[in-house]
């Protein structure tokens, strides 16, 4: 049985369905990538998961459990963590106090928890009493994986994490999203630079205009011909 | 001169506390809503009238005080569950005109109660003692209010910048949608928010009222107005910025009330003016001159947000 699973997921906005409903599986263990181009439904697919946007139709089943039309507070209490897109990591909070909020639902010591977080990203450690907002945006984005971390998910979803930054600052988010791998976290990733995350992905789709159209391997998707022209470009000289 | 301007200046120091603790309910609540509370000013009414018929009820001091700052607490509450809450996803506007209507709400409620009388303020012993400091004779509620405002100012300031529930506060203030991924539920956020500001609220309205001989339905409305300039004078969502322009707004009231005096005997003039007539004019002149030099006010951040 998958870790998550989606069936029939339609969200609309107003009238716009940016959803006509999709299923997809996520399993255990796995890197799973949605590629697609803006509008997409990307992102609106992790924002029904995390409990963000209502869903129209459809059920989400994660550990064998309903979460559709639950809180984002049961959700992510439920071990589903979302690093957001254009990280939105709180400005006016301090390094540190942005990686204690991300645990803010736990009770136990997250001692441990932080000293995980300073271990994967030292620069934060450097920065941990300076304002988020301060910070560059690759650290900016390394806080914001840390602040999910926070909550230890079982489920971690990726909202184009590497949008804006340098090519030196993604080679390191993405070697980071290969450690959580081996650490044993579910990822769920969302990316328009479909290259590099069809590299880490044991499995992806495509999305296109609120549907889903290929499926595969990440292997199998990065040398297929269609997948090639549409999303990787001709010059992909690796 | 000293001797003449003393006076006028405990007692703007007294009432700038008494603005202080109103001003800081309009400037956390527009901080995490960006919502100016127009009902605020009535919630502290509202507290004056609670405390009129608990004192006629006969029950002691000890009993009502308390009971005062829990009941307005608990409707600052109400109101916002009630007019706010279920307008969380609409236009500011629409949240800003449901505030106006529960200010009349409060108003008219109030005047359907007392029947629009004039209600005598129970006298508070103790903080209603004279006292004489240098050249003021004074009631004691004058020296307790400036201390008792910076105390409740601290631990507020510990609160927001110490606590779990401070640091939720102040992540609900940048960003609903990223403090609800992180499990923060932010309607309790703003509950708190809501009983904290009229708790205060409530506290400087024991110490105005013990001032004043009356309350009436209209009583909250001139100094909410006030602390209103001074939280936008200080930056609105802004606390120490709320706290400094109430007490720069009280003394510079009182002292213009006093201005004749004091320019009379400095031999400055040689009949009455009637300045103290401006001194309400003032704060409001003030609150124009903010707005058209430096609208973010003394401590404001800028609008701009860094994406």
């Amino acid at each position: 049985m998958s870790l998550l699973h989606i069936s029939d997921l339609r969200v609309s906005y107003g009238g716009i369905e940016a959803l006509k409903g999709i299923s997809l599986d996520v399993e255990k263990g796995e890197i799973v990538t949605l590629i697609g181009a803006n509008g997409a439904g990307k992102s609106t697919t992790l924002r029904a998961i995390s409990g963000l946007v209502p869903l129209k139709t459809g059920t989400i089943t994660y550990d064998g459990q309903v979460i559709s039309g639950q809180s984002p507070q049961k959700i992510v209490s439920e071990g589903i963590c979302m690093v957001p897109e254009g990280r939105r990591v709180f400005p006016n909070l301090t390094v540190l106090e942005n990686l204690r909020i991300g645990a803010y639902l736990r009770k136990d010591d997250i001692q441990p928890d932080i000293a995980h977080v300073y271990q994967l990203f030292p620069r934060l450690k450097e920065r941990s009493w300076q304002l988020a907002g301060t910070l560059s945006g690759g650290e900016q984005q390394m806080l914001a994986v840390g602040r999910a971390l926070m909550m230890r998910p079982k489920l971690l979803m990726m909202d184009e994490p590497s949008l804006g930054l340098a090519p030196l600052v993604i080679r390191d988010i993405f070697r980071i999203i290969r450690t959580l791998h081996e650490e044993g976290i579910t990822i769920l990733l969302v990316e328009q630079n479909a290259n590099a995350a069809l590299r880490v992905a044991d499995s992806a789709y495509v999305l296109e205009t609120g549907s889903l159209g290929m499926h595969g391997t990440g292997e199998e998707l990065l040398n297929d011909p269609r997948v090639k022209e549409a999303y990787l470009g001709k010059s992909r000289g690796q | 001169m000293w001797n003449t301007i003393f006076p006028y200046l405990l007692s703007g120091i007294s009432v700038g506390g008494q603005y202080a603790l109103i001003a800081i309910g309009y400037t956390m609540v527009y901080g995490i809503l960006r919502l100016i509370n127009f009902a605020h000013g009535d919630v502290f009414m509202v507290a004056g009238i609670v405390m009129v018929y608990l004192a006629a009820s006969g029950l002691p001091l000890y009993v009502t005080i308390p009971l005062v700052l829990v009941i307005t607490a608990a409707i600052g509450f109400l109101i916002e569950r009630v007019a706010y809450k279920p307008l969380r996803s609409a236009p500011r506007m629409s949240v800003m005109i449901s505030a106006i209507g529960v200010s009349y709400t409060l108003q008219n409620l109030v005047l359907y109660i007392t029947g629009g009388l004039n209600k005598q303020y129970p006298t508070i012993p103790w903080i209603s003692d004279s006292v004489t400091i240098g050249s003021a004779t004074t009631k004691l509620v004058t020296v307790i209010t400036p201390v008792l405002t910076i105390v409740l100012v601290v631990a507020l300031v510990l609160l927001i910048n110490k606590t779990k529930i401070g640091m939720a506060m102040r992540a609900v203030s940048k960003d609903f949608e990223t403090s609800q991924l992180m499990g923060i539920k932010i309607n309790s956020v703003i509950s708190v928010t809501f009983v904290t500001g009229s708790f205060l609220a409530a506290v400087g309205s024991v110490l105005y009222f013990t001032n004043y001989p009356t309350v009436i339905q209209t009583s909250g409305a001139m100094p909410g107005l006030k602390a209103f300039v001074a939280a936008v004078f200080g930056g609105i969502g802004s606390i120490p910025g709320a706290v400094i322009g109430a007490f720069i707004i009280g003394i510079m009231e009182n002292i213009i009330k006093g201005l004749d005096v004091i320019l009379f005997k400095a031999g400055v003039i040689s009949k009455p003016l009637g300045l103290a007539t401006f001194s309400d004019a003032f704060t409001f002149a003030l609150l124009i001159i903010i707005l058209v030099v430096k609208p973010t006010g003394l401590f404001g951040e800028k609008a701009t947000d860094k994406v």
